[in-house]
């Protein structure tokens, strides 16, 4: 492998963009990164798109051609400064996210409660355009106050994240698609939000609330990247 | 914090800028019950050094052994591993499951 190739996928990663290196086991050809710059007319551009979608390393078909797939980190962005985030960052942090809060209510939002974690006390208008949302990141909304979820939400579909959930109850979230559907949302956007959040563990206290939103996450980033 | 495969080739670019010879190995096929799955990386330098794993540690020793080979010779090969028994001679895969390992050298 070349140390400019090897370079550039790491480059590629750093910048949280997509890259496969396309390796002939055989050696019948020199090995070539590919990205989104290049991958229109790619000789490969079928399989290595269904890679990327896969986000999984692989021999492409009877060839003898390996693809190393290289997709960004997943990040986690959590709207609310309250209890079950306080539990979900350190758990978080053990599935190899960086979680970012984003509460513009400086009571909840203290490096007291939160120490050692991004914290953004500010609305999401003004904090999350910074953050870089992308197709890589998880949104996780939990402040139960429409006039905080409901902004940060609209962005999560504007990015496409992979993993969109809010937390309440089926009334709660029942209001909260009409209030998004008058915003402008469409069906589509609107339907991606995994609501009540979690995967249904019958869990309760704020560490269980935080596994089930895990599980959830985890399950949406292994099965469902695509 | 555990290493990802990503920070395991950042390693090896910075042993590659820093002039040591360095090898890749990556996970590309597995059959059966595999430990570690395909795209997994162990990075080795040219003392032996290695971070990462393809084998979750049944095969590292022997996949460093052919990798300080592929530094050598900057010839790239394609190992493959079965279970124990029938690879005598070699390390072997307890759980059962077969992996080839491609080994390059980097530069």
């Amino acid at each position: 492998m070349d140390l400019k190739l090897l370079s550039a996928l790491n480059a590629a990663r750093a910048d949280r963009k997509a890259a496969v290196l396309v390796t002939d086991l055989d050696g019948a050809a020199p090995a070539r990164l590919v990205t989104d710059a290049n991958l229109a007319g790619d000789a490969l551009e079928e399989p290595i798109r269904a890679a990327l979608r896969s986000g999984k390393s692989g021999v492409v078909g009877e060839t003898r051609v390996f693809l190393t797939v290289q997709v960004p980190p997943a990040q986690m962005v959590i709207i609310g400064a309250v209890h079950i985030s306080q539990a979900l960052v350190p758990m978080a942090r053990q599935l190899g996210y960086d979680p970012v809060i984003v509460d513009p209510r400086t009571a909840f939002a203290t490096p007291e409660r939160f120490p050692d974690v991004a914290l953004k006390a500010e609305w999401p208008d003004v904090a999350l355009p910074p953050l870089g949302v992308d197709r890589y990141t998880a949104f996780i909304a939990l402040t139960h106050d429409p006039k905080i979820d409901d902004p940060a939400l609209l962005h999560a579909f504007e990015k496409d994240c992979f993993y969109i959930g809010a937390l309440g109850s089926r009334r709660t979230h029942a209001k909260r698609v009409e209030r998004l559907t008058a915003a402008g949302a469409s069906p589509e956007a609107v339907a991606r939000i995994k609501a009540p959040v979690g995967l249904n563990i019958g869990a309760i206290s704020p560490a269980e609330i935080a596994v089930s939103i895990l599980a959830e996450v985890t399950q949406a980033w292994r099965q469902g990247i695509a | 914090m555990l290493s990802t495969d990503e920070d395991i080739l950042s390693q090896a670019e910075a042993w590659a800028k820093a002039g040591k010879g360095v090898a890749v190995a990556t996970v590309v096929e597995t059959w059966g019950s595999a430990p570690r799955p395909v795209g997994s990386h162990l990075v080795i330098d040219e003392e032996g050094t290695f971070l990462g794993s393809v084998s979750g540690g049944c095969v590292e020793g022997e996949v460093v052994t052919e990798a300080l080979d592929v530094i050598g010779s900057g010839k790239a090969k394609l190992l493959e591993f079965g279970v124990a028994d029938e690879t005598a001679w070699r390390a072997g895969l307890s759980c059962g499951g077969r992996i080839a390992v491609y080994v390059e050298k980097v530069g």
